[in-house]
């Protein structure tokens, strides 16, 4: 009991916690018993845990130190970049920069805090609260500072000022709109074109090599692009290149599979849109965008990776499941002069996500 | 100055203090505030490890930008790792290459930086759902409550904007889904992605932006933010769990100095510590293994970052509804789950308090805490809230969850369209009624005390069980908290019939309230716990044990 006088000594800027009462709310079945009486620790009472303590706290402080050591021995002496697949792909610098860095923080932490618990003062204090609301009569006199600075102003009696001046302050949100109109160009009719044209070979999305029919496997599927992404201009450079070739990439990517011609099904106007049973699909998933990849070719079901949205290829790429609401874009095909893959148009409705303006396909 | 003792200019430190203060005038804040009491509680401290975490990811931040290129610029790939040589990339990526393999302790900076990232948005997470379990919002903290969402908010833009600029295949695919994304906006959306891209997917622009939001523009927010939350939790002081000795109001605990100081520096160096052996060991986000981004690729299993994993999760699982509306487009399939679902859990937490302020008619200030059972449809709520999250985030993990049970992906989203409607009612009832059950328990044993496992055999034949008395502290926190109550209104007419203005908003509060407590346990009246104590006649014919030893208080 002698202790409870102690948890409510006063403190500096504390005074008045000494006035705690231990006020019990009406409908409480027992008063509030109060701060129970402080419980001594190990450390202090016996001097020897006390001193073991002590020593606790200075070795993970001295080992923190020795650790802050042995990374700046890791960072010189370790090599970095010749062996960055050690230790299960994490590298050996990376590994032995992170344990000693890692331990001299966490011996620091765990010092400090073993010091708080065990030597330091644990009695637990009162504080009071104060009102978190202005007492009213700051209320009041705010009040009358803000009208006083009102009337001396006279915005009340001067609305032609109070007026122009809002809408001079209103008017300046207009630049700092129109300032921002260069972000970006407008979108026009850009998402609705790709690079495909008429008579444009397909190729190989990683050699650029065009693709004849026969080359094509039943049940095979193989990721495409235009040729035009492999092409060079009279002097020698990529027609396209850097994000120019992203941005065309982003829409023009397609892919073709070979289906048994027995088992597709086209609509009446695509026909004459596959070569051999070879048909071409844009890459780009109607829901939100990613390249479809995934290809089964058993059931010539192709998935979505991101969200899992399934296309019927033989079906004129159907949407069986999932997010997507569109099939995808269909590329109709024909086979040139030298007997390689072309396009017979570019694709009759724009890829990939929706957007407002697209409106019916 | 002439009342300054004279002690405190004789020492070194105190002439450097004094002339400190004839500038700052110091000592009167310090005063106040060197031995400011915090409660202590485990719970207490998942604020603090996102206040910690934030402070790890700022600094390791500052280390990544000394060596990272905001930049699209296409170069062709020269460093260290013999997999990607030779390859053209961005200059973005190729530089994130080269912090991770030529760049000595980079590669665990880049893994404390996102490590420390998932921690933050991870533990602002659960200090929310500790904060809302207890009622810690409540009359005065409402507006912190606001400034804690802004804060998760501003976190999750933060670490979608961060995850982005390695400019991966990954992360590229993400701000794919993003374009997609700001497309469906109705009317506007194409313009608005033209505008945020630079013209047409992905442009030159993209990572350039996301870098000056990504190191000043939400840092900055962030940091105000962070700073206004710390300055109410001061001025508000902290709350406390009811117990012997603490009222609504005092506040009792360890001081700021030299406790707290010592506990909670001591603890950013544990956050700081953690963190760095989570980069030492535990490879995240490994960018050279996904390659540069390329519009046409994308590797199966991608997923976001954990706390994108609820949206990703809504995409996946929104049915593939599309409207056409005078030949525009409305895409309901993205424009819901990408853009409303955010917003609507944002604003449901932001009112809740109001709403919970509105029904219950409590004014009063509340700086004791609620223990979450007795709070039995608040906690329910919360419960309910955090299954529907679940079932989103189980959504996003979709096919791994079909390779690992080995079930069809098709099945498995059925399933959960199905339980992100029923789980949540299910969570709820589930939750209330486990609520009022420990309610029931706690009342029990406060009226009749703990069970103690020992039978006796009655020397009628009879066996009873004995039941030890509680502490007196140990009832006080059982009982420390207040009886629900239906709050009374006025009838629904006035004397001459006619409607009483706002008759109907009442009824619906009454409804509301009825909902929120009205099936909560009360807690035993003075009376009921007297007669409890010293009537022996219960009817159950328990043996109420009073034996002189067992009633000694346990301290």
């Amino acid at each position: 009991m002698t202790d409870r006088r102690d948890n409510e000594m006063a403190v500096p800027g504390n005074e008045d916690a000494a006035l705690d009462p231990h006020a019990s709310q009406p409908g409480d079945p027992i008063d509030n018993p109060g701060l129970p009486a402080h419980q001594p620790r190990p450390t202090d009472v016996d001097e020897a845990a006390e001193k073991r303590a002590e020593r606790q706290v200075a070795a993970m402080f001295g080992l923190s130190a020795v650790c802050a050591v042995l990374f700046c021995v890791a960072y010189f002496a370790l090599d970095i970049g010749s062996e960055p697949d050690m230790f299960g792909g994490i590298g050996a610098q990376n590994l032995a920069l992170g344990l000693a860095l890692g331990l001299a923080l966490l011996l620091l932490g765990v010092g400090a805090i073993q010091w708080a618990r065990k030597l330091m003062s644990d009695h637990e204090i009162v504080e009071m609260r104060h009102a978190v609301a202005s007492s009213e009569e700051d209320r009041a006199d705010t009040v009358a500072a803000l009208k006083q600075g009102v009337d001396d102003s006279g915005i009340g009696r001067r609305p032609l000022i109070r007026n122009s001046m809002l809408g001079a302050v209103a008017a300046l949100g207009l630049p700092a709109v129109v300032a921002l109109r260069d972000l970006g160009e407008l979108p026009g009719s850009s998402l609705e074109e790709t690079v495909w044209r008429k008579g444009m070979r397909i190729v190989n999305d990683v050699s650029g090599t065009p693709i004849r029919p026969e080359q094509v496997e039943i049940g095979q599927l193989v990721n495409a692009e235009p040729a035009v992404f492999f092409a060079t201009d009279e002097e020698g450079e990529p027609v396209y290149e850097g994000h120019e070739l992203q941005a065309a990439k982003a829409k023009a990517a397609v892919i073709l599979v070979r289906i048994e011609p027995s088992e597709i099904s086209p609509l009446p106007a695509r026909e004459d849109w596959g070569v051999q049973g070879i048909l071409c699909y844009s890459k780009i998933c109607t829901h939100v965008g990613c390249p479809i990849s995934l290809y089964e070719q058993q059931t010539h079901h192709v998935l979505c990776p991101c969200h899992q949205s399934t296309f019927d290829l033989a079906d004129n790429a159907r949407v069986l499941f999932g997010p997507a609401d569109r099939p995808l874009p269909q590329l109709p095909l024909g086979v040139d002069d030298e007997g390689y893959l072309v396009a017979m148009s570019g694709f009759q409705e724009p890829v990939g996500p929706s957007y407002w303006e697209r409106g019916e396909s | 100055m002439m009342s300054r003792p004279v002690v405190a200019r004789a020492t070194r430190t105190g002439q450097v203090a004094g002339w400190a203060d004839d500038r700052l005038g110091l000592a009167r804040v310090a005063r106040k505030h060197l031995r400011k009491v915090f409660p202590d509680h485990w719970s207490f401290m998942l604020g603090e490890i996102a206040l910690w975490s934030f402070v790890v990811v700022l600094v390791t931040g500052v280390f990544l930008t000394f060596w990272y290129k905001p930049s699209m610029g296409e170069v062709v790939y020269q460093g260290s790792y013999d997999q990607l040589r030779g390859i053209p990339m961005s200059e973005a990526y190729a530089s994130t290459l080269e912090l991770s393999f030529d760049v000595r302790g980079g590669l665990l900076m880049r893994q404390m930086h996102h490590w420390a990232a998932n921690l933050f948005i991870a533990a602002m997470m659960v200090h929310m759902l500790r904060v809302f379990f207890t009622g810690a919002f409540r009359k005065p903290r409402e507006l912190n409550w606001l400034i804690g969402l802004g804060l998760l908010m501003l976190g999750i833009v933060e670490g979608f904007a961060g995850y982005s600029l390695p400019d991966d295949l990954l992360s590229g695919t993400g701000l794919r889904i993003a374009e997609a994304l700001m497309q469906s906006i109705p009317v506007v959306g194409t313009y608005v992605a033209f505008f945020v891209f630079g013209g047409e997917f992905p442009g030159d622009d993209i990572i350039s932006r996301l870098y000056t939001v990504h190191v000043l523009l939400i840092p900055g927010l962030l940091l105000a933010l962070v700073g206004l939350h710390m300055l109410l939790l001061v001025y508000h002081k902290h709350t406390q769990w009811p117990g012997p000795g603490r009222t609504e109001k005092n506040v009792v605990g360890f001081p700021m100095m030299p406790v707290y100081a010592a506990k909670a520096g001591g603890y950013f160096f544990i956050v700081f510590g953690v963190t760095a052996l989570m980069g030492a060991l535990l490879t995240i986000n490994p960018i050279w293994a996904y390659g540069p981004y390329n519009p046409s690729q994308v590797t199966a299993g991608s997923q976001p970052d954990w706390y994108m994993g609820w949206l990703d999760g809504g995409l996946r699982l929104m049915p593939s509804w599309e409207s056409e509306l005078f030949g525009y487009t409305i895409s309901w399939n993205v424009l819901v789950p990408g853009l409303l679902l955010l917003p609507l859990l944002f604003g449901l937490l932001g009112a809740y308090p109001f709403i919970e302020r509105w029904v219950t008619g409590d004014r009063r200030e509340h700086h004791l805490l609620d223990r979450p059972r007795n709070a039995p449809t608040r906690t329910a709520l919360g419960v309910a809230g955090v299954t529907a999250y679940g079932v989103l985030w189980l959504g996003a993990g979709n096919d791994i969850l079909a390779i690992i049970f080995d079930l069809s992906i098709n099945t498995l989203i059925v399933v959960l369209r199905v339980l992100i409607f029923v789980a949540p009612v299910v969570a709820f009832v589930l939750t209330r009624r486990i609520c009022i059950g420990l309610q029931r328990a706690d009342r029990d044993r406060v009226l009749h005390g703990s069970e103690t496992g020992v039978i006796r055999r009655l020397p009628t034949g009879g066996y009873v069980e004995s039941h030890a008395p509680l502490s007196i502290e140990e009832q006080w926190r059982l009982t420390a908290h207040e009886s629900p109550e239906v709050p009374a209104i006025g009838p629904a007419a006035n004397g001459n019939g006619a409607p009483r203005p706002g008759a109907r908003g009442d009824r619906l509060r009454t409804a509301m309230s009825r909902f929120l407590s009205g099936h909560d346990v009360a807690k035993p009246t003075r009376e009921e716990l007297e007669e409890a104590h010293h009537g022996d006649g219960h009817a159950n014919g328990v043996d109420r044990v009073s034996e002189p030893d067992s009633g000694h208080r346990v301290r």
